[in-house]
């Protein structure tokens, strides 16, 4: 079994490239099923750590790939901006409009017009802000991952207060 | 209360590419052809803890894929401003561009059944399954079978019922992944009474 399976990644050109939009669409079944499985904590909050979970382990692969050929990063910061710039406008195709540090691990990246609310609320909806933590939960997993694989162990979390922009909020743990 | 974080002076970081940085620049169809492989392999690998019967993912999967179908047709149809089918060869041709604009592989038609309700796809290379290995414990686990649904709710959405499955698969050594695709039935239009 293990043979045949070398054998077609020996062939890296033939394979194809997805349509952005499958991600969204995969996306929004993610979501669909985890609040499927999840019940709902005594404060009403939705359970979405499955969704966190996916989003780490995708993250943690993707850039291992994505760095594979980059040089070295400099420091904690120059990693945190390669995430803010290359990385997230090849995921998500802009850059993250504001970056903000207190220069003790806490980031704080800030997306005007993030993808997967993009087309959720237009300019300053409050109709589905109820809703978007289910749509920014995989994308902090997706942060925690990647910054887990370049070595800086931290929490994301995400805020939204007019959709469709949006915080996320980093907290390197030091040890 | 005060929230540790915000005693602390909050300084703003220049976001400006810096231009010296050897390391070439990421392909954005690359990543997000990696994105969407990887995120489906999260999601399987979600499914494969949450449920103890191999027979429930597949079933799961079709299920999500035929979600993802029944929107991925209008993407297909706005793109394409394709009409409808002639005939089930003219379907297999536009299941098979699909293929193209969404997945960039063309998969080659083949193995039609006398009557011509039925044909197979057979797939060389799957980005699904591009950095996949199935462990011994999965061989009941249709890796892709998310495509499936995918194809049963776009067709369903165009008033045809299929149904399809696969036959062979690379995960299981077989030389290609099959994917057979059967004609069921036309599904009538329901249009309200009094338009034609």
């Amino acid at each position: 079994m293990k043979q045949q399976i070398i054998d077609s990644k020996a062939n890296p050109n033939a394979t194809g490239e997805a349509d952005e939009c499958l991600f969204e669409y995969l996306h929004a079944e993610l979501v669909n099923y985890v609040l499927t499985k999840s019940s709902n904590t005594a404060e009403g909050e939705e359970e979405l750590s499955r969704l966190e979970w996916m989003g780490f382990s995708v993250g943690y692969r993707i850039i291992e790939r994505l760095t594979r050929e980059w040089s070295r990063f400099k420091d904690e910061l120059d990693m945190i901006k390669f995430i803010c710039t290359d990385f997230w406008s090849s995921l998500y195709h802009k850059q993250i409009d504001n970056l903000r540090t207190n220069h003790h691990g806490v980031y704080v990246l800030q997306d005007n017009a993030f993808r997967l609310l993009d087309k959720v609320g237009t300019s300053n909806s409050k109709q589905y802000l109820k809703e978007s933590p289910r749509l920014l939960a995989f994308t902090c997993g997706l942060l925690r991952g990647s910054l887990a694989n370049l070595g800086i162990i931290s929490t994301v979390t995400a805020e939204t207060t007019t959709l469709p922009s949006c915080k996320f909020h980093v907290q390197v743990q030091r040890i | 209360m005060c929230v540790v974080a915000r005693c602390y002076h909050w300084h703003h970081c220049s976001l400006l590419v810096n231009m010296s940085r050897t390391g070439t620049k990421l392909d954005a169809k690359k990543v997000n052809s990696e994105l969407f492989t990887l995120t489906y392999g999260a999601l399987v690998a979600q499914l494969l803890k949450d449920y103890e019967n191999v027979e429930d993912i597949n079933k799961q999967l079709e299920r999500m894929g035929y979600n993802m179908g029944i929107r991925l047709i209008e993407d297909f149809l706005a793109r394409t401003g394709s009409g409808r089918c002639y005939d089930f060869r003219d379907t297999a041709e536009k299941i098979q561009s699909g293929f193209k604009i969404f997945l960039g592989i063309t998969p080659t038609i083949t193995n039609w059944s006398p009557a011509g309700d039925e044909f197979s796809l057979c797939f060389e290379t799957n980005p699904l399954t591009e950095f996949v290995e199935l462990p011994d414990h999965c061989l009941n686990l249709k890796y892709c079978n998310i495509l499936t649904g995918v194809l049963r709710g776009a067709c369903e959405m165009v008033q045809m019922e299929i149904a399809c499955w696969f036959v062979q698969d690379q995960l299981k050594n077989d030389n290609v992944t099959e994917l057979r695709v059967k004609f069921v039935k036309r599904l009538e239009d329901a249009i309200p009474a009094g338009e034609d």
